[in-house]
């Protein structure tokens, strides 16, 4: 059994050995595979009809709208937080999109290529409010719940090493163990991103018996990564992203991308390929960007269906607004 | 050329010899290639090898641990609580799991009908259950059934039992206590020579000697005077509900306890069947011959018939007492934070899947190998000796 599963183990890695560029395979398989999380409500759930829904989803399916103009041609993989650097880096995915913050560390160490931030968050703990905790300072010899092998799990132990303030850990690898294990009392807060405590606090039979405190004790900018190995993949995913964001600076939406074809501005030319070159550039159709936009929307329309105002996580655009309305989101020029 | 010559080839001997080079060149071929595979892709994608991060700091916090441990540790002090912990439930799970099986197991053949069916009822449940489930039973015990911190059972006085684990009063600490400790191994020690000499004794001069007298000297007299020369401390650390947990006394994690409960009754139950099996296969002449002898019941169990029964028993139990051991790494699951729970961490924070998972690999090896090595060992100290 040993032997057989170190056998395994190599043959995972040397699946990639000789079958050259990420973006040679997914031309060759017609189909982009992500990776997603096993189901956080606004991020990557599957909805009721199964369907994959949220931020992260809708950023393959541009990835995939850019690259064949079809925002369906992406298979969706599951993942825990654990195995999804394994995923990655043996290329079992080619994209993961999976509320995954962006370190050095993992930028470097763990072989991963991070494309730029979709979810600008930060740490937070829910608690019960019959608790009548205020104050994440309040927490001194609390028992915490958090998912294992997180960045969470980290920022949870160096905010209290900070505060010189004690703690107990209850750790689990799947999320809704972590969360259910809070619920059920044997934890005094959760923590995680605040987005995840958000959108986890949507499925609680009683939403209204816990609040999230206040501080926000860590950095956790969200984004899509590759692996290392293939540059021009790692392209198309980054100017994805930032095409959605310049479109919404640019006021171009889903619904109105067909009226600006016509339009007489140079910037929108270029972004929706009636001067060439950008697609060229990237080995991708001149269109590429205007199917993301057309079918997959601008980054403000991927925002709101999933976890603006009016969704159930209600979340406000904060850090998220564009640079042109005080937040931190930024695209370079597509040129 | 003599007809009773062999060709090379239909030499059973020659033949066997160049499979078994050809075997041996095929393996070393394959592992050559998939370790240069590895290292290249690796390599390729700069992902970082080796155990350096072993020296690196860990930067999280383990919920329970027998050592200092805090989150400015490395990973070697991370994965050194892990190892610790899955050493405990171990050691602990496989002791209990041993007498659970024992005591069982001689119930199982009671000439009581009453006894003989409860014994069978529990090693039915439990051996036919998937121990998952059941280690998920235990856990939803305290998570779905038992009260809140504030509103813990206390069905002792100072002994408190709610979703957080069971507190229990303890004495509170005095330097003594590890001299008690130490005279109670030492007592061990002693009663065993006793007995030894005491047979030896009997075997020259037929005089029984009274070993269950002088064990109860040795095992707890020696250790009280012991404390009485320390002053004898009487202070208790009592459980006292304080913030946001309870503060002295000793505690029981849910997770632990769960685990404990989960492996002990699991094992214990296939444990009962092997004793019981091993002394139905010591023939009932022994019994008979032991009872000619005038001796009781339990007597003609505990020199005659047990002593034989262990030859069978002790091989089986070998089996049982590594599967305890490497069932322990189910802890995952319900969140005890075992050596397989560390490291997965640690994997997940360094992404250094091969190094870690081939670390796991080893430690589970190690603790196999110690198992069996000393099982060995007093297996044949056991086993029939031609005089």
């Amino acid at each position: 059994m040993k032997k057989l599963s170190i056998l395994l183990l190599f043959t995972l890695f040397s699946g990639q050995a000789l079958a050259g560029k990420t973006f040679k395979n997914i031309m060759k398989r017609q189909k982009v595979r992500c990776g997603v999380t096993q189901g956080l409500p606004g991020f990557s759930a599957p909805d009721s009809k199964g369907n994959w829904k949220g931020i992260d989803v809708d950023v393959c399916k541009a990835v995939a709208a850019a690259v064949f103009g079809d925002p369906k041609k992406v298979e969706y993989i599951s993942l825990s937080s654990q195995q999804r650097f394994t995923a990655i880096q043996s290329g079992e995915v080619d994209i993961l999109s999976r509320v995954t913050t962006h370190t050095l560390r993992r930028d470097s160490e763990m072989g991963l290529n991070f494309a730029p931030v979709t979810y600008y968050d930060g740490q937070a703990f829910m608690v019960r409010k019959k608790d009548k905790i205020k104050s994440a300072l309040n927490l001194n010899g609390a028992t915490i719940c958090v998912q294992q092998g997180t960045t969470t799990e980290l920022g949870l132990a160096d905010y209290f090493r900070a505060n010189k303030m004690k703690f107990k850990t209850v750790t689990f690898e799947n999320n809704d163990e972590v969360v259910q294990a809070f619920v059920k009392g044997r934890c005094d807060a959760f923590t995680t991103d605040a987005s995840g405590l958000a959108s986890e606090r949507t499925k609680f039979k009683n939403p209204n018996a816990y609040m999230i405190l206040p501080e926000i004790i860590s950095k956790e900018p969200l984004a899509p990564a590759v692996g290392h190995g293939d540059d021009q993949w790692f392209d198309v995913v980054k100017w994805t992203v930032f095409a959605m964001l310049a479109a919404e600076e640019y006021g171009l939406s889903s619904r109105n991308v067909d009226k600006f074809m016509s339009s007489k501005d140079p910037k929108i030319s270029r972004l929706l390929g009636k001067t060439k070159g950008n697609g060229k550039a990237l080995g991708l159709n001149e269109k590429w960007a205007y199917n993301v936009i057309k079918q997959v929307g601008n980054y403000s329309e991927i925002f709101e269906r999933n976890v603006g105002k009016d969704t159930a996580l209600k979340l406000e655009r904060g850090p998220n607004a564009l640079w042109t309305k005080g937040g931190l989101m930024y695209a370079p020029p597509l040129r | 050329m003599n007809n009773n010559e062999i060709p090379f080839w239909q030499d059973p001997k020659n033949r066997s010899i160049v499979f078994q080079v050809l075997a041996f060149v095929i393996v070393i071929f394959t592992s050559w290639y998939l370790f240069s595979n590895t290292q290249a892709n690796l390599q390729r994608q700069n992902i970082a090898t080796g155990f350096e991060f072993f020296t690196q700091e860990a930067g999280f916090e383990i919920g329970e641990s027998v050592v200092e441990y805090d989150s400015s540790s490395t990973y070697f002090g991370a994965l050194k609580v892990g190892f610790l912990n899955t050493f405990k439930i171990a050691v602990v799970g496989n002791f209990f799991a041993i007498l659970i099986g024992i005591f069982i197991g001689i119930l199982g053949l009671s000439r009581n009908w009453m006894v003989r069916t409860l014994s069978k009822t529990y090693v039915e449940t439990f051996r036919n259950i998937p121990l998952l489930l059941q280690l998920f039973f235990w856990y939803a015990i305290f998570t779905e059934i038992l009260p809140g911190l504030r509103q813990a059972m206390m069905p002792i006085k100072g002994f408190f039992i709610c979703n957080r684990g069971l507190f229990l009063t303890v004495m509170a600490d005095h330097p003594i206590w590890s001299w008690v400790i130490a005279a109670f191994f030492l007592g061990i020690a002693l009663t065993f020579f006793a007995n030894h000499f005491g047979l030896k004794r009997q075997a020259k001069s037929g005089q029984e000697f009274p070993i269950i007298i002088w064990g109860i000297g040795l095992l707890f007299l020696f250790p009280v005077l012991i404390w009485l020369l320390g002053g004898a401390p009487t202070k208790l650390s009592v459980p006292e509900l304080q913030g946001f947990n309870f503060s002295g006394g000793y505690n029981l994690s849910p997770e632990f306890f769960s685990l404990l409960l989960g492996l002990v009754l699991y094992t214990g139950a296939f444990n009962a069947e092997i004793v019981r099996a091993g002394i139905m296969s010591v023939r009932k002449g022994q019994w008979e011959a032991a009872e000619s002898l005038g001796l009781s019941r339990f007597k003609s169990l505990r020199l005659v018939i047990f002593p034989q029964a262990l030859r069978v028993i002790i091989p089986p139990f070998t089996s049982q007492l590594l599967n305890l051991t490497k069932n322990s790494s189910l802890a995952v699951a319900i969140a005890y934070p075992d050596f397989v729970n560390i490291a997965n961490t640690t994997l997940n924070q360094t992404g250094q899947a091969v190094e870690v998972v081939g670390l796991i690999m080893a430690v589970y090896l190690t603790f196999s190998l110690l198992t069996s090595f000393f099982m060995n060992w007093f297996n044949r100290k056991m086993a029939l000796v031609d005089r």
